[in-house]
This record gives structure tokens, sequence and C-alpha cells, in this order.
């Protein structure tokens, strides 16, 4: 695994890494010895079987699940930052978690700026800006004043990527972004993420969908809590890890200069 | 904001309600704080016209109020008796409402209530215990007796509680306190029973307190209420943001850079105070605790600082009524108040459940 990292990036220079990282739930180690370094500035796409232990990855590199082992967040080591200065360098968007029903989209969304305000200061017109730039950018600016509980699932799932978006952070962490979106907005989620590279961010996401998890340019691959390939999802070994991960159910195929997953 | 946000805002239901929405500097934040506002003081003025009844309704009538200050008798019967107890059950109604709230929050669960934690069965226990030792002699005055009384219920509570965090092992694992708290309050609630089919001299007694009443709350029940109220509003405000990132799930509150654990112990204190304290003074009002945050909702969706005022408000208003009528129906005589909230917040909290959409397909839920 360590030659993986080696051609890819090195440790110092990546925005999220994990040496030697074990992580147990309920007293079964579901991640094993995992060494990985996520490239700064760049879209890493998590892919693997249900149960490989992709979300669990994501929750340890998001410091929110116990684990041995060491993670550093632009090598930094993650437990020497603050809690604060880390909730304004990562931001989270969590998988079908709950999603606070009474609130309406303006005040979920304006949680993601607690990490910048100081405690029970309220809201600064730097923030009602933030706020507003993440609701248009994910669009729910329309209905901001309904509340949570109003919504449809992928109405919800805009408005919990808008907060992820107000955090304002350089390493943004999503678990299967594009649940419950419709096609439209599958495609709305690939610009955003376009353009969060675009201005420098580290954005990483677990993917169910192979064709946007290969849009990515990396990808890891995981499965049985092992990190089985680490490459540029361009790469040919990356696809031919990726069918053999799948049990050769699906292929890889370029259509119009795009690579996409078929089942087959 | 662009004129293609005007458009789309015009075809949508409510246009009147967006159209002041859009008005107000394109946040909505104003809009809903007005309401916000706006509920509060309709509680507050509510609390003022149902003192002001309170005082007025009893054996005595409105004459009491009227001739207070030319008779010594009807003064004493307005101060010493009909106003502390209006405003006791204010207290504790409020002081339910809050503990409601930040249970509802903090185990994000609808059905939660202030006596999840164990706290009933324990004050129950409690006063079975005390009444069980010292007996119900007849000798011993009614406000000494109620003073023990007061002391076992607000002990038996916050141990109760206690024992449900030891068995739970700390506050951090949500549906292990849940679940202990469950047990801590059946098998209190069985050991306080068996005192009581031990000892039948004490059974009305106990009957009393478990129907609730706020007949002897005096002042100084009146001040200690007062002053956890405080304490506990105080404090579920500065912790609101933590309820409301747990809204969003374990995991991304924890993302905000939010100090759960420790946000987590102090509610839990907050919810055991303010329960303790309630139970320990009017006995055990079912019910308020439940519905307040319910009837709150129904009316303004807000975040949890907001939430958990307008909630103390709204339990102050259910068992201050609650209580004016159950000495009002049958009067001269008295109904346990206990059973008149159950009534009232029951029924109401039904007719909200049919006629909200959020309570179908458990979705709301």
């Amino acid at each position: 695994m360590l030659e993986v990292i080696a051609d890819s990036v090195a440790v110092e220079d990546s925005a999220l890494s994990m040496t030697d990282v074990c992580a147990s739930l309920g007293g079964t180690e579901i991640l094993h010895q995992i060494h990985l370094a996520i490239v700064a500035g760049a879209w890493t796409s998590i892919v693997g079987p249900n149960g490989a232990g992709k979300s669990s990855l994501l929750k340890v590199l998001a410091g929110l699940l116990g684990h041995q082992g060491k993670l550093a967040l632009f090598g930094k080591a993650l437990e020497t930052i603050p809690r604060r200065l880390r909730a304004q360098q990562m931001s989270w968007l969590g998988q079908s978690e709950n999603s606070g029903e009474d609130m309406s989209a303006w005040d979920v969304v304006m949680l993601g700026r607690l990490p910048h305000q100081a405690w029970l200061a309220s809201p600064s017109a730097a923030d009602h800006q933030a706020v507003e730039q993440a609701l248009r950018r994910t669009q729910p600016w329309q209905w901001r004043s309904r509340s949570i509980g109003q919504l449809s699932g992928g109405e919800r799932q805009r408005v919990l990527l808008a907060r992820a978006l107000a955090v304002d952070a350089q390493v943004i962490l999503m678990d299967e972004p594009l649940a419950n979106l419709d096609p439209p907005h599958q495609a709305d989620w690939l610009l955003l993420v376009r353009d969060l590279i675009a201005q420098g961010k580290t954005v990483v996401s677990v993917l169910h969908e192979i064709s946007f998890a290969l849009q990515a340019q990396h990808m890891l691959i995981v499965d049985q809590g092992k990190v089985l390939h680490c490459g540029a999802s361009q790469d040919e070994t990356t696809h031919r890890m990726l069918e053999a991960v799948f049990e050769h159910r699906i292929q890889i195929h370029t259509v119009q200069g795009q690579w996409i997953a078929l089942p087959k | 904001m662009s004129s293609g946000d005007l458009i789309i805002e015009v075809g949508s239901q409510n246009e009147d309600r967006r159209a002041k929405e859009l008005s107000a500097n394109g946040s909505p934040r104003s809009v809903q704080s007005r309401r916000v506002w706006r509920f509060g003081i309709a509680l507050i003025f509510l609390s003022g016209a149902l003192v002001l009844l309170g005082v007025g309704v009893g054996s005595t009538g409105w004459e009491s109020l009227t001739t207070m200050w030319e008779h010594s008798l009807a003064m004493q019967i307005v101060w010493d008796i009909r106003l502390p107890r209006t405003v006791g059950a204010w207290l504790a109604g409020a002081l339910l409402g809050l503990s409601g709230a930040v249970a509802q929050g903090l185990f994000r669960n609808p059905l939660a209530d202030p006596y999840l934690l164990g706290s009933a069965s324990g004050a129950a226990l409690g006063v079975s215990a005390a009444l069980a030792l010292f007996g119900v002699s007849p000798f011993a005055t009614a406000w000494l007796v109620r003073l023990g009384l007061t002391g076992a219920a607000f002990v038996g509570a916050v141990s109760a509680v206690l024992l449900t965090l030891l068995l739970a092992r700390g506050v951090q694992h949500t549906l292990r306190l849940l679940l202990a708290g469950v047990i801590v309050g059946v098998v209190l609630g069985a050991v306080g029973s068996l005192l009581t089919m031990l000892r039948p001299d004490i059974v009305q007694a106990m009957q009393a307190f478990m129907l609730g009443s706020t007949g002897f709350i005096g002042w100084s029940a009146c001040a200690v209420m007062v002053v956890v109220l405080a304490l506990c509003v105080l404090a579920s405000v500065m912790l609101s943001h933590a309820l409301d990132g747990l809204s969003l799930g374990e995991a991304t509150a924890a993302s905000l850079g939010l100090p759960l654990p420790q946000m987590r112990a102090a509610l839990v204190v907050v919810i055991a105070l303010s329960a303790g304290t309630a139970v320990a003074q009017a006995g055990l009002i079912v019910f308020v605790g439940l519905a307040a945050p319910h009837l709150v909702r129904s009316v303004v969706k807000t975040t949890h600082a907001s939430l958990i005022v307008l909630a103390s408000l709204m339990g102050a208003v259910l068992l201050t009524s609650a209580d004016i009528l159950s000495r009002w129906l049958i009067a001269p005589q008295e109904l346990p108040v206990g059973v008149l909230t159950a009534i009232l917040g029951g029924g109401y909290l039904l007719r909200l459940m049919h006629s909200q959409r959020r309570y179908e397909n458990g979705g709301g839920l």
C-alpha cells in the first residue's frame, strides 16, 4: 500500500492522511491498518461494495470515529488541532442522518457557520452572506423559510449540502451526496464539486454511482476494511481493480470521452 | 434579489407571507423571529390573565379579591393561598415545559418527556417511603409533612436520575440512557407500589401525590422554583446550539466542533433539576412536559433557543389553566390537577395529531 501512496502523493503534501489506522465498531475491527493520503486541491472518490467500510473510513478521516493510528490534516496531527479550528477546516455531509425536522432550511444552513461564531454570539454579516451564497448555490434559496420536515428527500439533501458548504472549509467530506437527487441535480452537484476544486478545495466523497466516481481525479477502492487500490480514475489499472472489486458484474466503458460503468 | 426569484415566489402558495419575507432584506429570520416574539408575548399576556383569574377563583370567589384591601381575611386568602398556588402552578408548568423541550431535543424523540430519566417513579418512591416512615399522623401539621414530602420527592427524583446515569454508564449513549430510564422507572415504580400496598394507611396520600396538586405550594416553594427555572432557562438557552446540531445527527453535530459530551451532561442536569423540582412541589403532573413543546411547534417552527423559552411559557399556561379549571369545575371541591392536564394536554395533542400532515406515516416522528 505504501508504494501506492509514493507514486500518488507524499504524506506531507496531502490534505488528509492516515498512517496505520485501525477502527472498531461494536467490538469488531472494521478498518485494518490503513495507509492513505488524500491529495490536496483535488477530488477523491471512495468506492467499494456494500459493507466495505467506506463510510467508516470517511468518518475516521473526519475524526468522527474512534481509531488507533495516526491521522493528519495538512500534515498536522488531527488530535492536536483544537476542535473549533478542525471544524473550520473540515466540513462533513453525512448519510441519512436526522435533519432537524422543525428547523427552517435557513436555520439548518446557518448551523454550518457555528465553527466561525463565538459561543452565544449572533450571526455576523459574513455568516449571513455565506449562508445566502450556499443556499443559492444548491438552489434551496427559494424555500429557505420552509421547515425541513416539509421538504422532499432531494430538496432536503440539497439543504444539507448547502449546510456543508456554508462551513467554507478547505476540506469537504461527503458520504453519498447524490442520495435522493434527481439527474439534473446530480449533474449540478458535479459542477459544484468541480467549482470547489477550481477554488482549491479538497473534496472526498463516498459514492455508489460509479460513473460519477470516475469523474473524480483520484479513486480509493475499499473492500473488507482495507484500501485495495488508490490511483487516478483515468488509469487502466484502476478500472480493472474496480471491475474486480465488484466481482466483474460491471464493466468500464468510454462514451463521448467520459468513463462510465455499465452492468454486465 | 433577482427578478427570477420574485417570479418564482409569486407563484408559490403563500404569496402573501412570501412577499413579506422577501421584503425583509432577504432573510427569513426576521419574519420568523417576529412570529416567535409575537407568540411569546401572547403567552405572557395569557399568563397574566390566567394568574388574575386564578387569584379570583376559590371557595369565596371574586369577593375575596374585591374586598382584599378592607378585610384582612380576604387579603390572607388571596395573598397566602390563591396567589402562591397560582404562581406556583405557572412555575411548575414552566419547569415541565422546559424540561420536556430539552428532553425531546436531547433524545431526538418527540415522545420524550421530563420523567424519561426515572424522576417520576423516583419521586413517587421517595414520597411513599417518607409517608411509610413518618406516617400520615393527624397531629403533624400539614405544612410540616408537606415540607418533608417535598424534600423526599426531590431526593427521590434526583437519585433515580443518578441511578439511570449509573446504569447507562454515563450520558454519551442516548439509547442506553433511554432504556436505563425505562428500567429505573419500572423497577422503582414497582417498589413504590409495593410499599404503598404494605401500608394501606398511606394509599390516599400517595394517590393525591400521584395525581398532582398545586394546593400546597407556598411562597417559599415559589422562590425555589423561580431560582431553578431561571438557572435552567439560562443554561438550556446557552446550550441550545448543541440541540440544534444534534437534530442534524450525532456526526454532523460533532463535525461542527461542538463539545458534545460536556454539553450533553449539562443538558441532562437541566432535565433532572427542572423535572425534579416541579415534581417535588406539585406532584406527578403528566402530559404538560410532553405536550408543551408540541403545541409550540404547531404554531411556530424555530430553533431550540426560542423553542425552549416558548415551551416553558406554554407549559406554564397549560398548567395554570388546568389548575384554575380543577378548582372551578366542581367548586367548592377540587379535582386533582393532574387529571385535567391529562385531559387538556391529551385532547389538544390528539387534535393536533389528526390535523397535521407531519404526524402521518411516521415521517414527522
